[in-house]
């Protein structure tokens, strides 16, 4: 057997481990009743969910509260299967969260009621798709 | 008065630019395959093709300035991109913050490699021009903006905000034009945003070059020859692109408030993979050019790289990074061609490389454990790791989306904690490159045995280890993986300082090129260890405040609230928020923003008070001024250790109508660790919510409480004259003194009341800062008491986060050693091709 040998075969080796580590770490879409599922069979795996805020008739964000040092908070997402779920985050309010069309989050279930989301990625109304062109002059 | 000549010029230049750069490549194409008398006319024909293209394509980037520069909003461009208000150097930001601008400075850089090419080959000039042109009319049509029937080629950045817009105001008025530019992205209103951006794209751009060389060399079935000048090229690419990610870290680090310097994000890692490729790809090159192997692996490596900085280019630009990445570009329907353009150089290389594969010349001996070849080789083989390691999860979402139009389902997510994942892997890539780079130079210059080896080795492992103990000591590093990272990084540094060490001696510092971008490695990878594995969040919410919940308790707050002039302790030092300041205009010092008022002007304020920093006053009151960008505050924080005033940092923050809060970090920079703080969230006090009336009577000398601050009716005067009134004869104006205590600052406030015949008026005076506004409501003379009408609403206050970052400095000065070692390899390269060159050889 040739050192070349070896070696390709290293490589190779290095190469499938970083593709099943990938894949096995690699964390996916789910829906917080499936999300809930996995937490209850004790999988705590973080996952990615993707919603909405919750709103009322008249487009009011419901169920937004921010605690007394404003260091965190708690809000109603409803995911895309239509269930509601509160969820907490360890940090102030990111200023363009109310204005967000779509909130993903990524975390687990700490405990039955409530997700925890480690980081939340938003979507916000883009400038650059802004169709609305401010028609008033000074 | 809509000016659509220089929009019609700019798009007529582009329509030329990519014609002409079709013609270019046509003829060079004859240029190559022509009999060698008409070589020279059909050389002198391809240049001058070349040169329109280059004339167009510089033309294409003057018109779409000219509308930034000269707020030319009734362009689509300018409009979503500038403001009036925007300084010179950010209407540079803006003409590359949008996706066609971006191109156009790719395309620009093409044409400037392109024409040092032309002027610096004899040899090369017609293949390696063919590929230039090729890409260029790529390129081209990406901003051509052309619709033919349902196929639309490129978006054009000369578009009519009229013809973009659905705004109805244009079908009332066709010739609107808008007042104001909606501005620049408030994140890239940095510096290092003017040159970042050129500088990777120019690292983009010159990825083509050793490309176009091997192309050219496969095609003239010169399978060996192109080494030679591809190599300063190729070294030079790492050199930019390494430039380039390195201002990207150091932007992220000083303007954005994730906390960091790289967070393994999909668009930071389609920039560092085709690095990592590229540095391959020279190491092979360079034992290719010392022993003749390696001549394949070095072809498939540099196509790699250009092909991955394609593949990068279309990840972040087509929208299927989606919300995958924090720097979400909008689809421009872009998608399509891109991806043809990348398959279409893909094909061509795969096809070009398999007809000639077996002609290529290959070593048949088998390289020794004791050979340089041997060592390079493991290393280039483990950077190709390295960013196999990364690519294959950032594409995860590319997955999807090929699984998606297969009519399939796929719910894989990119890693949820992308630091710890990527880390995890590519740490210890990193450790092992460090340690083969340090054995691996030994190799290099000395032909060394076995037992050589063993002689020549020691000593730098002894050194390296004694510094090695030295900095764990020092530094308190007790991890053991942390350990290992530290004698990889102090082993490299000590054996590639111990041969700089010798070149330096033999006077032959040309060829420290390698040493000392090895050192550098080490250096990165030691101040990598300390600032992110000892990163000290010391913003940690001391209040014992939980949330009831009992998981809670796991989690620390890492943001705390600092209400104005309150101190608090925050590990080894107290600090106190001292409310919002503005930068103006020829004042060196921050000025508080209480002092200022706004007028409709574009960034221009009055002084209420005069504006003194130390004796010098800058400006009276009543002077108009102009503030630095109006939007931005700056959040004055003091730094007390022992009632000691050590420093004042000054976080920025921006409440953008379209953004939200955008914040910038400020960073008290000291030898061996920064203190990073940054403001999470902030008081809306431009439009308070004032707390319902409340009413208070008081005599001169008497105490009461307003919102729990301690306030000192001092007394009352009579006033004779009343600024921005005219008192009648028999008016009568009041003011009373008001002295409010808030901690260690005493704060003096005045309202006024007027009696004029039966009328009264009241001027109220509010104080943002505590969130007050009082006013004199009545005055009872018989009992000679005043009545203060009060109204509260929060003082102000502000949500920060503070982290220290041990040895970053170490971290810099190693990426700036790095790219002292490029430029050293990059002078000694070129110069051999230029004498070989003069010898007529190439």
């Amino acid at each position: 057997m040739k050192k070349g040998h070896i070696i390709g075969l290293g490589i190779i080796a290095v190469a499938i481990m970083i593709i099943v580590t990938s894949i096995g770490d690699a964390s996916t879409y789910e829906s917080f009743s499936t999300a809930r599922q996995m937490a209850e069979n004790g999988n705590d795996k973080s996952i990615h969910v993707v919603g909405e805020l919750k709103k009322d008739d008249s487009g009011q964000i419901v169920g937004l509260d921010i605690d007394e040092e404003k260091t965190s908070f708690t809000f109603t997402m409803v995911d895309s299967d239509g269930m509601e779920q509160n969820v907490y985050y360890n940090e102030p309010v990111p200023a363009d969260f109310i204005r967000s069309e779509q909130v993903v989050v990524i975390g687990s279930y700490k405990s039955k009621e409530i997700f925890v989301a480690d980081k939340i990625l938003m979507k916000c109304p883009s400038k650059y798709q802004e169709t609305d062109v401010k028609t008033v002059s000074n | 008065m809509m000016n659509t000549l220089v929009g019609n010029l700019g798009h007529f230049m582009v329509i030329l630019a990519f014609v002409s750069a079709l013609v270019t490549a046509l003829s060079y194409y004859y240029y190559t395959r022509s009999h060698e008398l008409e070589k020279s006319s059909w050389r002198n024909f391809s240049r001058i093709t070349f040169y329109i293209h280059a004339l167009a394509s510089i033309s294409i980037a003057f018109c779409l300035f000219e509308i930034i520069y000269n707020h030319r909003f009734e362009y689509f461009y300018a409009y979503s991109h500038s403001s009036k208000g925007l300084p010179v150097h950010y209407m540079i930001s803006s003409f590359w913050e949008g996706q066609e601008g971006a191109f156009i400075l790719w395309i620009f850089w093409n044409v400037v490699l392109g024409l040092i090419l032309i002027h610096t080959n004899k040899f090369w000039e017609g293949p390696v021009m063919v590929v230039f042109a090729l890409v260029q009319a790529f390129l081209v049509s990406m901003i051509m903006g052309v619709v033919i029937g349902d196929l639309k080629i490129g978006s054009s950045p000369f578009m009519l905000l009229r013809d973009v817009s659905e705004a109805p105001i244009f079908q009332i008025n066709p010739d609107f034009i808008p007042e104001d530019g909606t501005g620049l992205n408030p994140l890239l209103q940095n510096i290092w945003m003017v040159i970042h951006p050129p500088t990777l794209f120019l690292g983009y751009a010159s990825t083509l070059v050793p490309f176009a060389f091997l192309m050219g060399g496969l095609v003239m079935k010169r399978y060996s020859e192109w080494v030679r000048p591809a190599l300063p090229w190729a070294i030079f690419s790492a050199m930019i692109l390494g430039m380039g990610i390195i201002m990207g870290a150091y932007w992220a680090y000083v303007t954005l408030n994730f906390g960091g310097y790289w967070n393994w994000d999909p668009v930071e890692n389609a920039v560092y993979v085709p690095w990592l490729v590229m540095i391959a790809a020279i190491h092979t090159m360079i034992t290719y050019k010392k022993s003749t192997t390696a001549l394949k692996t070095s072809m498939v490596l540099v196509i790699s790289s250009f092909i991955l900085v394609l593949y990068a280019t279309f990840l972040v630009r087509s929208g299927v990074l989606g919300d995958s990445s924090v720097h979400s570009f909008t689809d421009l329907g872009l998608s399509g061609q891109l991806l043809i353009y990348m398959l279409f150089f893909l094909v061509i290389a795969i096809l070009l490389v398999g007809k000639e594969w077996k002609h290529i010349p290959t070593s048949d001996k088998e390289a020794s454990v004791y050979s340089r070849e041997f060592w390079v080789f493991i290393g280039a083989t483990t950077l190709g790791l390295m960013a196999f390691q990364v690519i294959i999860p950032t594409s995860i979402p590319v997955y999807n989306a090929v699984i998606e139009s297969f009519g399939g389902l796929s719910n894989l997510a990119p890693p949820a904690d992308q630091i710890g994942f990527y880390t995890k892997f590519q740490l210890w890539f990193a450790v092992a490159l460090a340690l083969l780079t340090g054995i691996g130079q030994f190799f290099w210059w000395n032909k060394i045995d076995k037992k050589e080896l063993k002689n020549s080795l020691v000593t730098p492992y002894i050194i390296s280890m004694v510094f090695a103990a030295l900095i764990i000591t020092v530094g308190r590093v007790y991890d053991v993986s942390y350990i290992i990272i530290v004698l990889a990084g102090a082993f490299t540094i000590i054996a590639n300082g111990t041969i700089l060490l010798k070149l330096v001696q033999k006077k032959t510092f040309k060829l420290a090129g390698g040493s000392l971008a090895h050192i550098g490695l080490g250096m990165i990878l030691i101040g990598i260890m300390f600032s992110s594995g000892y990163s000290d969040v010391i913003s940690i919410n001391m209040s014992g405040m939980t949330y009831k919940k009992d998981w809670e308790d796991d989690l620390n707050k890492e943001n705390v609230l600092l209400w104005i002039n309150k101190p608090l302790q925050m590990k080894e030092y107290e600090v106190i928020y001292r409310g919002r300041h503005k930068k103006v205009v020829g004042v060196p010092d921050y000025v508080k923003a209480s002092k200022l008022e706004s007028t409709d002007g574009i960034n221009e304020a009055i002084a209420l008070e005069p504006i003194q920093i130390g004796e010098k006053t800058y400006h009276q009151k009543g002077d108009t001024v102009n503030i630095v960008l109006d939007e931005n505050s700056y959040f004055k924080v003091e730094y007390y250790q022992e009632d000691e005033l050590k420093f004042i940092l000054y976080p920025m923050s921006q409440p953008n109508p379209t953004m939200g809060l955008i914040s910038s970090p400020d960073s008290k920079i000291h030898l061996t660790r920064d203190l990073y703080t940054h403001v999470s969230a902030i008081n809306d006090y431009e439009d308070p919510e004032w707390k319902e009336d409340q009413f208070m009577d008081a005599g001169p000398g008497e105490q009461f409480f307003i919102n729990d601050f301690v306030t000192e009716f001092e007394g009352a005067e009579v006033l004779n004259e009343l600024e921005g009134y005219d008192l009648n004869e028999g008016d009568i104006a009041v003011k009373a003194n008001l002295t409010i205590m808030d901690y260690d600052v005493e704060k003096k406030l005045s309202p006024i009341f007027l009696i004029r015949g039966n009328q009264v008026g009241k001027i109220p005076v509010i104080d943002s800062d505590l969130g007050i506004k009082i006013e004199v409501d009545n005055i009872v003379p018989e009992e000679n008491k005043f009545v203060f009408k009060v109204n509260t609403y929060q003082k102000d206050y502000v949500v920060m986060k503070a982290a220290v970052k041990p040895m970053i400095n170490v971290l810099w000065l190693g990426t700036i050693i790095m790219l002292i070692g490029f430029s050293v390899a990059i002078y000694r390269r070129f110069d051999e091709f230029h004498k070989m060159k003069l010898k007529g050889l190439e």
